[in-house]
């Protein structure tokens, strides 16, 4: 049985919707979280007042920013179950482990000794508190890995094999899961996003007091604080994306080829396309600026070894959806007679591209039945969306490469204790949105150049959706979408206020003290 | 030393751990939330109500959410298809917990009332909507639910949102309804501030009495008005997971395991002893009134799930595509490996947040949040 284009199409777009929704917040809190918890860690070592009113100041920030990532976080892990049930009755053996894990080992602690942070302050000494805070963010990291390690496995599907008996993929090696390469890469890349994030945050807001005149003690203090921890962040984040990219060329070689829109293959080492428009219909790409050599050297880590184009992947997956058939007929016939030997054979070679074959059911409904052009259109399927990964790409490291500049120069700023300068504090506001441009990239770049798989290589997007009427998601998708725009108008409003106000408006810090010479005042 | 079969009833355990744990540790909250303009008259005496809970309610609530990642993790089956054929249910819940996080947090953050009154609107809407669809989505456990696999597993569904409203399901509501509210109304009683308290009293001897008779009324009509399913034909408990390996006869009674197994009926005993408890100790010094309503929420989930086993989601559409604890769960490594991570885990969790009940411990009083400045 096919699943409703319609409902595939729709439940795409939903958990589009939701995750980048989600993920306007959750990479906040993991870079404000830390940023409280060295704030503290200095009102402990110090105990000067001002930087435990810093914590808690932007502490209600983070409070609001929270709730927001909390409350979008219950749809994520529920939504696999409504929208997505055959993939979770295809995967869940493997990708609900760490789903689990996260939960007890993470949100956990997360969840409970936040309450502490708030409402802890009288009650708990202060070196408890602040072992509160850092417990609170490495929480919030660990979450992030086993997010991650789930994510990856989507990526690249290790330790797992398929099981003809019960229809789903089953764990072979749990540790092959835990320790693959993919999740390591993609969470120091985006564990340091969201720090970069946290960082550019409270940069942004700190300038916006300093161009005020307000607040700026507190201000110098925490740009200090945000310069340093972003300067490492973004570092990190370019460095280890670049990791991550390394990674993808490996095992995601369509995708990289699309980011790329490497059509054809290319001589070692590739060029790397700093401008082009990549055209989908003629498979070429006009325009083109190409820096030699890079893209080699970025994809392979050699001079030799070429990057393959998307014409010989396409035609790399015809052979593997004619294995594929191969294999899905040996799975059919296991079905019926579990102990027919020579099928179990057939299914043991070419069971590795049975997901191959699996791609044809969006055309055929028995890929046994298969002609040439119904293998085309499955193979031709296989290309994700080449200008959109393209640009995605190219912006988003783009942001990456400014936030390490703008970084550098606050720290630089910072150390000669000068974070003054209009034009400096002006480009540091207006920075603020970007991280959030480049998160969301990253992450169209991620799971949109994954498609049209939503297990790389075993189990197609299309098959993964639940048995639902159209009707029913456009109920959910409408409520969502009038829903979540409620609440980003609601969390909009209260985060401007607040950081309107300030810690002088909000009681915490007096308004007028700035006595204290500038030199003196980033202690 | 942990064989297939074995390993399966650890997990259908732990999901029923899981899932009182949600009951006794969140309920609460919704049980608060959803009383907040009846016990509490006044701004003052509703942050007082507000205060009891909002430390601790968002790691309260992680018990939900792990439960859909241990069902997820351990009863892949049973998540896709109980949570994509409830589909609209499965939506309204999700506002429900939805809401939560940013009313609490939200709420605190503008002085007006008409704010605060909208934001206590929906939160009295979100513990309402929970406990009542819970109640009603365990009731429908027991009539069945439409839905079938064909060869490739997949499941389909013959059935709407409106359908699941039958009589039965209705009544399961009401008594997980009535069974929170007095669990919240327990809490309240012991951690607010006495005025409040005296009349979470009176709310939480009431809400149990009518939980009593309800509890009762659903078990009498479970024996004599509902037909119960079985697993007709040789029972393979260590097999693979394949729910259309076996045939179920629908007809027998949901209590053939109570007559079988004794034993089980020391779950609707502590039901009932909870219910006994709440009127007896509640607004009385000490925890007597919230441990007993603790006690009969744990007693009626528990009644439940032995009821129902093995079965996990009858289907009345298709009897034998039935989940059963025997072919809906994970691979044996699967469970055995999260058998180990919840080992470890568990306890640490339980020490943590009862460390952090035991620093907000104390009645919050009326006097000390008209003095204190909430940071939340």
């Amino acid at each position: 049985m096919i699943v409703d284009p319609d409902v595939v199409g729709l439940s795409r777009l939903q958990f589009a919707l939701t995750a980048l929704y989600h993920f306007l917040f959750v990479p906040l809190t993991l870079g404000l979280a830390f940023m409280l918890a060295i704030m503290e860690s200095v009102y402990v070592m110090t105990r000067r007042e001002i930087w435990k009113r810093m914590t808690q100041f932007w502490g209600v920030l983070f409070g609001i920013n929270f709730a927001m990532g909390v409350a979008t976080g219950v749809t994520m892990e529920f939504q696999f179950g409504t929208n997505w049930a055959y993939y979770s009755h295809y995967v869940g053996d493997i990708f609900g482990a760490p789903l689990a894990i996260e939960g007890m080992m993470a949100f956990f602690l997360e969840g409970t000794l936040v309450g502490l942070f708030f409402f802890g302050w009288d009650r708990i000494s202060p070196v408890k508190h602040m072992l509160v805070t850092w417990f609170l963010a490495l929480a919030t990291s660990l979450s992030a890995l086993w997010i991650l390690i789930a994510n990856a496995w989507m990526q690249n599907p290790v330790g797992a094999a398929f099981n003809a008996q019960t229809m789903r993929m089953e764990v072979t090696s749990f540790s092959e899961v835990i320790f693959n390469p993919v999740a390591q890469s993609k969470f120091v890349h985006t564990v340091s996003a969201g720090y970069t994030m946290g960082a550019m945050f409270v940069l942004s807001i700190s300038a916006w007091y300093l161009l005020r005149g307000r607040n700026i003690e507190f201000a110098k203090r925490s740009m200090t604080v945000a310069a340093s921890f972003g300067l490492a962040a973004s570092l990190s984040v370019v460095v280890l994306g670049d990791e991550s990219g390394y990674t993808v060329s490996e095992n995601q070689k369509m995708k990289m080829a699309a980011i790329e829109a490497m059509w054809e293959t290319e001589p070692a080492p590739a060029s790397f396309t700093l401008f082009g428009l990549p055209d989908v219909k003629t498979h070429e790409t006009h325009a083109a600026i190409r820096i030699p050599w890079v893209m080699g050297l970025m994809g392979t880590r050699s001079l030799d070894e070429p990057i393959i184009g998307i014409a010989s992947l396409v035609d790399d997956a015809k052979l593997r959806i004619a294995d594929g058939i191969k294999a899905y007929d040996a799975m059919l016939v296991l079905r019926e007679n579990k102990d027919d030997a020579q099928a179990r054979a057939i299914l043991a070679a070419h069971d590795k591209d049975m997901g191959y074959a699996l791609l044809l059911k969006r055309f055929i409904d028995d890929p046994r039945k298969a002609t040439p052009a119904d293998i085309q259109k499955a193979a031709d399927s296989t290309i994700p969306n080449v200008p959109v990964l393209f640009w995605s790409f190219r912006i988003m490291v783009a942001c990456g490469l400014y936030f390490i500049a703008l970084f550098a120069y606050a720290f630089w700023r910072a150390s000669k204790r000068r974070l003054d300068g209009r034009g400096f504090l002006r480009a540091a506001l207006w920075s603020l949105p970007l991280p959030w441009v480049a998160a969301e990239l990253g992450w169209i770049v991620a799971e949109y150049g994954r498609q049209p798989w939503a297990i790389e290589g075993v189990l197609p997007t299309a098959l993964g959706a639940s048995s639902l009427t159209a009707g029913q998601v456009w109920i959910s998708l409408g409520g969502f979408v009038l829903f979540y725009t409620a609440l980003a108008v609601i969390d909009g409003y209260l985060m401007v206020k607040f950081a309107r106000k300030g810690p002088d408006g909000l009681g915490m810090w007096p308004k007028q003290p700035d006595s204290i010479p500038v030199t003196a005042q980033t202690a | 030393m942990f064989d297939y079969d074995t390993l399966r009833i650890i997990w259908w355990a732990l999901i029923g751990v899981l899932l009182i744990g949600f009951a006794i540790m969140d309920g609460f909250d919704f049980g608060v939330a959803a009383l907040l303009r009846v016990l509490g008259k006044d701004e003052h005496e509703r942050n007082v109500l507000l205060e009891t809970i909002e430390p601790t309610w968002e790691g309260n609530q992680v018990w939900f959410i792990l439960g859909g990642g241990a069902v997820f993790a351990a009863w892949p089956l049973l998540y896709a298809a109980s949570f994509s054929g409830l589909y609209v249910a499965m939506f309204v819940l999700l506002v429900a917990f939805i809401i939560r996080p940013v009313g609490f947090n939200f709420r605190e953050k503008m002085p007006d009332p008409r704010w605060k009154a909208v934001w206590d609107y929906c939160l009295i809407a979100s513990g309402v909507i929970v406990m009542l669809v819970c109640g009603v989505a365990f009731g429908n456990l027991f009539l069945g639910l439409p839905f079938r696999y064909d060869g490739d597993l997949r499941m389909s569904w013959e059935g709407g949102f409106f359908g699941l409203f039958r009589p039965f399901a209705l009544l399961s509501g009401l008594v997980s309804l009535s069974m929170l509210l007095a669990h919240g109304a327990s809490w309240a009683a012991m951690k607010a501030d006495h005025v409040i308290a005296e009349r979470a009293a009176r709310i939480a001897r009431i809400a149990s009495l009518v939980y009593l008779v309800l509890f009762v009324l659903a078990g009498v009509w479970l024996a004599y008005g509902i037909p119960g399913y079985a697993i007709s034909g040789p029972v393979v408990s260590g097999g693979l997971s394949n729910p259309l390996a076996k045939q179920v006869a629908v007809g027998a009674s949901w209590f053939t395991g109570y007559m079988t197994h004794p034993a089980f009926w020391a779950a609707p005993v502590l039901a009932f002893a909870g219910a006994l408890g709440v009127q007896l100790f509640v607004g009385r010094r000490g925890f007597g009134g919230f441990f007993s309503s603790g006690l009969a929420v744990a007693g009626t989930i528990l009644s439940a799930g032995l009821a129902l086993f093995p079965f996990l989601m009858p289907s009345s559409l298709d009897p034998a595509s039935s989940l059963t604890v025997w072919d809906a769960s994970s691979s044996r490594g699967t469970l055995l490996i999260m058998l180990g991570v919840t080992a470890v885990f568990i306890p640490i969790i339980l020490l943590y947040t009862g460390w952090v009940y035991r620093v907000m411990r104390g009645r919050v009083t009326l006097e000390h949040v008209r003095k204190s400045h909430n940071l939340y």
